[in-house]
């Protein structure tokens, strides 16, 4: 053996930028441990579309028979039909952003069973490696799930009435998509961050997804919801996790206010991730080393 | 100047009192009651660079505690302690880099990869050149004779396996202080003697100062000049391994070997008859009254043999313990 210990040398932002990629490598490859498992996952998200177009086909005919009217496409909510249909498709996008599926209750088992340890020992920062694995996870997921989506998207084509949005739409709703997953990894990276004061937080997972499932605009557009409670929800920053996306891409949001409302959402992200810092260092000073 | 300096460190824990019943269970909801847990109570304890310490201690002792203050898992209650210089609990990332913590009963690796791809992950957070890394990697696998099994998913490995790819990933940084919390815990004799060996060597090679926890008192035997018992959340003896014996136990154990026929029934008055199998008979005595007893019976018994020993070690520490808690 060499003898004595030399110093290590002082890491610099080349090796960062390489941590950070070797991180990801190596999330991905764990991600291909169990590839049957994964592809099966990711194909089986596609079946609750199909439920979601035939439901909607179902209430906009029933409308249709109760009030015959002009011969104008019924709307609900601003939305016709086809809409609809796009924008359950558009925000099955959005969730694939911002779902991070298995996050919060990931951070509690580890708090709660000591594995947290190995990020306080390391010289690494578990909100930063957690994100960079979620950032593998997500490649790997869109990698497996393209096909799918194009497929879907192709073979709904006729739904998309109004074709592209203009490039500075795009661009919006792209920025929307980034910030979502953002947003969704920091909010619930922070209600795992619970578990330092609460180990059990199974139940407010689930509590916390339901709300998500609806106030998000998964289940239904939220401009359906009636005033006032709308104008609470739209408060919210749940709607940047599915609706907000969707609605920059089918033009609900007048060109004047996409500025202010990506403004308001980078807000949201900011306020996510200093609620998220700020919780850790105060979660790992009451921390009492579980487990061994 | 000492590498860890520790003064009157202290730990207590609030730990939430759960009554029997599905009533209490309810009421706890709404007024909870705690009670705390005084883990360490003030351990005072200074190591100088290059020694190899035990710890020992009785399950629940502060050992562990201890060990995850030093190592910045946890903030202390009250009292101070460096390591290089540094103070643990702060985890600066300077710090970080220079120690490693390797935990019997957690494991660092990935699960579902080789440990191979733990490594090198290990390489970046560290930030530990190529060549060095190579180098030491292959010094280690050498060592521990684990070569071939880095390509292997670490869930396909055995516990003995799976601790040597553990203590390599923790040793791949060339820590300068190392700390080893139940490195042989439900390991096999061999696996646990390949261990033993291999820290020894390690340890006598690189003068990593190394601060172990172990129950298994071969272990200690084997690799540590010092000893320091904790019991109760306090240190209650530092010294060597022999020591102990000459500090905390009194006694001394007499065999004596009678000649046929001899059998005295009155042994009892010259301490405890511990074991009677004639001829043979077994006595603890006080350690100034052995020149007295051993006169006395050779003048009054026809007696084939004698030998005098320490208790064994195991007893007189788990009577210590004993005493303690």
């Amino acid at each position: 053996m060499s003898g004595t210990t030399v110093p290590l040398p002082p890491i610099g932002f080349a090796d960062r930028v390489r941590t950070w990629w070797v991180i990801c490598r190596t999330a991905l490859a764990e991600r291909m441990a169990y590839r049957g498992d994964f592809a099966l996952g990711t194909l089986m998200r596609f079946l609750p579309i199909i439920t979601q177009i035939f439901l909607w086909g179902a209430i906009f005919d029933a409308i249709a028979e109760t009030s015959p009217g002009d011969g104008t496409p019924k709307r609900i909510g601003g939305f016709d039909l086809a809409e609809m249909v796009a924008y359950f498709l558009l925000t099955m996008i959005a969730r694939a952003f911002s779902s991070m599926p298995g996050l919060a209750s990931g951070i509690a088992g580890q708090v709660r069973q000591g594995e947290i340890k190995k990020y306080l020992i390391q010289p690494i920062d578990l909100i930063a490696f957690l994100l960079l694995s979620r950032v593998a996870h997500k490649l790997a997921y869109y990698a497996v799930a393209i096909g799918p989506f194009a497929l879907v998207f192709f073979l709904c084509r006729d739904y998309f009435t109004a074709g592209f949005p203009p490039p500075h739409v795009m661009v919006a709703f792209i920025a929307s998509l980034m910030m979502g997953f953002l947003i969704g990894f920091f909010l619930e990276a922070a209600i795992g961050l619970i578990s330092f004061w609460m180990l059990e937080i199974n139940s407010l997972v689930l509590i916390f997804m339901l709300f998500s499932f609806f106030l998000s605009g998964h289940m239904f557009p939220l401009s359906l919801l009636p005033e006032p409670i709308g104008w609470y929800v739209n408060l919210l920053p749940l709607k940047y996790l599915a609706y907000f996306p969707a609605a920059i891409f089918l033009r609900k949001i007048p060109d004047d206010e996409l500025m202010t409302e990506l403004l308001i959402e980078a807000a949201w992200l900011v306020f996510f991730v200093i609620l998220c810092r700020w919780m850790y260092s105060r979660g790992v000073r009451r921390y009492s080393g579980y487990g061994g | 100047m000492p590498i860890i300096e520790v003064r009157e460190l202290t730990k207590y824990y609030r730990v939430h009192r759960k009554r029997e019943g599905l009533g209490a269970s309810f009421r706890g909801l709404f007024r909870r009651e705690y009670t705390e847990v005084q883990a360490v109570k003030g351990i005072n304890l200074t190591v100088e660079a290059g020694e190899f310490v035990a710890f020992l201690g009785p399950n629940g002792a502060g050992k562990t505690t201890t060990l995850k203050l030093l190592s910045g898992v946890i903030n202390p209650t009250g009292g101070t302690a460096t390591v290089m210089g540094y103070v643990p609990w702060e985890r600066r990332n300077e710090y970080r880099r220079r120690f490693a913590l390797v935990m019997g009963q957690k494991n660092q690796l990935w699960w579902d990869l080789p440990a191979q791809e733990s490594y090198r992950l290990h390489q970046q957070i560290y930030g530990i050149p190529d060549d060095r890394f190579r180098h030491t990697l292959d010094e280690l696998t050498d060592l521990l004779d684990v070569t071939k099994l880095l390509g292997q998913p670490v869930r396909e490995l055995s516990l003995g396996e799976r601790m040597k790819m553990e203590l390599i990933a923790a040793l791949l940084h060339s820590p300068e202080v190392l700390f080893l919390d139940e490195p042989t815990i439900g390991l096999d004799v061999i696996a646990q003697h390949t261990i033993q060996q291999f820290l020894r060597h390690y340890q006598q090679e690189r003068g990593t100062t190394i601060l172990l926890t172990s129950h298994y008192m071969k272990d200690v035997a084997a690799l540590c000049q010092r000893v320091v018992i904790v019991a109760g959340g306090l240190v209650q003896y530092d010294g060597s391994l022999a020591g102990i014996v000459d500090q905390f136990s009194g006694k001394k154990i007499v065999t004596l070997q009678f000649a046929v026929g001899v059998r005295p029934d009155d042994l009892a008055r010259h301490g405890t008859v511990l074991e009677t199998q004639w001829p043979r008979v077994k006595l603890g005595i006080t350690r100034a009254d052995v020149p007295r007893v051993l006169a006395e019976t050779l003048r009054d018994y026809a007696i084939e043999d004698v030998s005098v020993e320490d208790p064994p070690l195991e007893e007189v520490i788990a009577d210590l313990f004993h005493q303690v808690s």
